[in-house]
Order: structure tokens, then sequence, then C-alpha cells
């Protein structure tokens, strides 16, 4: 009897060597068949990775609020050091914004004015939601997050983002309670954006770096550093008039745009819900070439 | 000789799952938001470093599939290309299995010097995959200060790793 199971362990434990290396080479395949499958099928992934994430919101959020202590604490040391410098800064500016405050209410009033006399067709007004930023992107791959709002709280696909700053990005995937927001530096951003001044028209490109490019600008246009960039509406999915950033770089061959949102602090995001009368949802719209619907 | 009772055994089999629970932990914690300026793109790969460490001192009790499912995870909730993860921290597992005799019973400087061979190799490969899947070069500074990062931390994260597994086998 122990003759043979000093047999058995003999065989066995060459055995599990060789299922576990098995074992190794199939995961290896499958972990490569995903990835491929998430480029081919991506709404089969985006379904899965919403519920993936309604799931883990609880428990994500639960994790966040800690770690944004951690973070608000540090920030409060940030601005013990430079509470004085800071206050005397901000006294110029408030100084320089009542002044902008007046001219801003003359011109308010004479737009409105001016409107009336024209009959201009107003634009869609956009309801909003508000939502805790519960997942970051935590890696050097993609720049998105996840916010603890979704298809219940009317988040869809497609809406815009934005914090008090300026445009965030906007929701590329939304389960039942959580939605992940795809921001404008990631690589996949692209966003119709316009210069306030000259009103020339690009394409905001992100390239997972901290300043996204401006793509589609004319041979001929004039682009200058300091220039205000806000949405320009084209596409009718990002209403117009959102501020963007300022444009920080410009040479030959690229122009770079500042977003004016800070990514390190970005705890709170609105979702705009924002609808061209008319315009078709993306469930009715004309899908990719070869998609069976 | 006395039998375990129900208890015993199922604390036992608790005790068993650590390896698992933590590395879980370090994943959801690289997906948390730090807000700690300029640190998303470049947060330490937790996960690694606890997969590095169990695959060295207690590879029965984080099998592959573990693992893979753990990288799955990692992808679904910070939006990384599905598989990427799982595949990395398979690799990290795969070279381990065949070196781990070296370091097994080594001092903690050669396990670190080993990690900071690691490391850098698989922030290489994901560089290469990512690259490949985006169809574009994407930048690879936040690879590089990610790998560093993750090495330089690894110490501190050795140092619980090692308490956790000690308490572990207390009760075995």
């Amino acid at each position: 009897m122990r003759a043979y199971r000093g047999r058995a362990l003999l065989l066995a434990l060459p055995l599990k060597s060789v299922v576990q290396r098995f074992a190794f080479a199939f995961l290896v395949g499958a972990a490569l068949t995903v990835m491929i499958l998430s480029r081919a099928e991506p709404t089969l992934v985006d379904n899965m990775r919403g519920a993936v994430s309604d799931g883990a919101a609880p428990i994500l959020e639960f994790f966040s609020h800690p770690a944004a202590s951690v973070a608000s604490f540090v920030e409060e040391v940030d601005a013990l050091l430079e509470v004085h410098e800071k206050n005397s800064v901000l006294e110029d500016q408030n100084a320089a914004l009542l002044k902008w405050q007046s001219v801003a209410e003359k011109f308010s009033h004479e737009n409105e004015e001016l409107r009336r006399m024209l009959r201009v067709v107003p634009d869609p007004e956009a309801s909003f939601i508000t939502a805790r930023v519960i997942s970051d992107s935590g890696g050097p791959f993609v720049r998105t997050v996840l916010i603890n709002a979704g298809e219940n709280d009317r988040v869809h696909k497609g809406q815009a983002v934005i914090n008090n700053e300026g445009l965030t990005g906007r929701v590329v995937s939304a389960g039942q309670h959580s939605a992940r927001i795809l921001l404008l530096t990631d690589l996949n951003s692209r966003i119709p954006v316009i210069m306030e001044s000259s009103r020339e028209k690009a394409v905001l490109a992100g390239d997972n770096t901290p300043h996204p490019r401006l793509k589609f600008l004319a041979v001929d246009a004039r682009v200058n550093v300091g220039d205000r960039i806000v949405t320009s509406g084209q596409g009718g999915v990002f209403p117009p008039g959102l501020p963007v950033g300022v444009v920080s770089l410009v040479s030959e061959e690229r122009a770079l745009v500042q977003p004016y949102v800070n990514w390190d602090r970005l705890e709170h995001v609105t979702v705009l819900d924002y609808t061209l009368p008319g315009f078709l949802p993306e469930t009715k719209r004309a899908g990719r070439i070869g998609a069976l619907r | 000789m006395r039998v375990a009772t129900w208890m015993e055994r199922s604390e036992l089999q608790l005790r068993g799952l650590t390896p698992f629970t933590i590395t879980l932990l370090l994943v959801l914690a690289s997906a948390v938001p730090w807000h700690i300026p300029i640190f998303a793109p470049v947060t330490p790969a937790f996960a690694v470093m606890a997969i590095y460490y169990w695959s060295i001192y207690r590879p029965d009790k984080l099998p592959y599939a573990a693992t893979f499912c753990l990288g799955l995870l990692h992808d679904l909730l910070t939006g990384t290309p599905l598989g990427l993860s799982a595949l990395i921290y398979l690799l990290v597992q795969g070279v381990l299995s065949s070196q781990r005799t070296f370091f097994h019973g080594k001092p903690f400087l050669v396990v670190w010097w080993g990690f900071s061979l690691v490391m850098p190799g698989m922030a290489l490969v994901s560089w290469v995959i990512a690259s490949l899947y985006f169809n574009t070069l994407l930048p690879p500074m936040p690879f590089v200060v990610q790998a560093v990062l993750t090495v330089l931390l690894y110490p501190l994260f050795g140092l619980l790793l090692s308490a956790l597994h000690r308490h572990m086998i207390r009760g075995t």
C-alpha cells in the first residue's frame, strides 16, 4: 500500500506541474483573446464594464471617502503655506472682476434686447445631474473616471460632462447607477471646438498627455497663445459655448491646449442632458458599416 | 490527535484566502481616486507588488485563475483595455514561478532587486501591447514613472505583506 501511494505521488507531482503549465498557457491565451474581442466588439465589453462598475460602485464609493480626506489634508497644508500670497492675488482679482461684472450685466441686457429684436431661435435648455467621482484611471493607459450616477439617473452615453472649471469630457458607457467618463485628455477623445474670439473651428484631440492638440485647423487659421477655446456645438452632442481651455503652445506643426479643469481635484462632475429638438438619439442613428442591429 | 472542529477548519480556510483578499484590496486601491497632484496616470501598480510577493512565498494560495480574474477586475474598473492587466499579472506570476527557487529564503534586498528587474520589464511589455491596441505610440513617460514609483514603494509593501503573511501562518 505504501509503495503504491509513493508511486502515485511520483506521478501526481509532475502531473500537477503539467496542469499548472497548461492553465498558465490557457489563461494567457484567454487574456489575449479578451483583448482582441474588446477591440472587435466594443459594445459587448461596454455592457460588461457597466455591470461590473455597478457591482463595484458601492465598494469604490466607500473607499473613495478616506482617499478624498487624505487628499483634502494635503490640500489644506498646501493652502496654509500660501494663504498670504493667495489673498493678495484674490483681492486684485476681485477688484477686476467687479468691474467685469458690471460690463457683463450691461452686455447681457443688450444681448437679450437684440435677440428679441432679431427673433433668434433660443438654444434648448440643458438639464443636469451632479455626481461624485468614485474611480480613477489608476494607470498610464487611459484617462477615464467612474461616477456614481447611471441610466437610473438619466445619464446616457454621449452626454457632455463639466465641472465648475470647464468641460471635463463625455460619458462613454453607462450602467444602471454608474457611468464612465472619457476625459478630454484621453487618447480617444475628439471634441469639436471653436476659438472664442477668432471663431476658427477645430477638433480638440486628446493624446493621454495633459495638453490635448488642436486638429483640423484651417490652413490660414490665426491661433495665438492665450486664446480661449469653447465647444462649438457642432454635431449636436455638446451644447455650444462650454469653456474648454486656453491655447498654451503654438508652433509650426501643432497647437496645444491647456484645459481649465484641474484633473487632480476632480471630485464632483456635472452631466448635461442636452438634446437638440429633432436630433435622433444614438440608438436610432445609422450604425457602423457592417454592424448588425 | 484531535479532529479539527468546523470552526477551526473554516478559520484555516479564511486565513488561506489572505493572499487573494489582499491582492483584491490592492486592485481596488489603484482604482480609487487619490486626488494627489499628477498621481492618477502614474498610480503605482499596487497589485503587481502583491502578486510578486505571493508568487515567491505562497504560490499555492494565489492560483493563475485567481490572478486572471483580479486582472480582469482591474481592467473593468479602471477602463484599461480589457485583458491587459490580466496578461501582465499572469506574466509576473509566470516569470516568478520559474525563478521562485532562486528568490525563496533570500534576504529582502535580493527580492527587491528582483522586483526592480521585473517591474520595468512589465512596464515595457504593457507599453508595447497598449500601443499596439490603440494603434498609436502612447506617451512612454507615465509608464517609466509608474515603474520607478512602484519599485520605490516595494519595501513598504513588502514589509506589510510579510507581516500579514506571518499573521496568516501563526494560525496554521
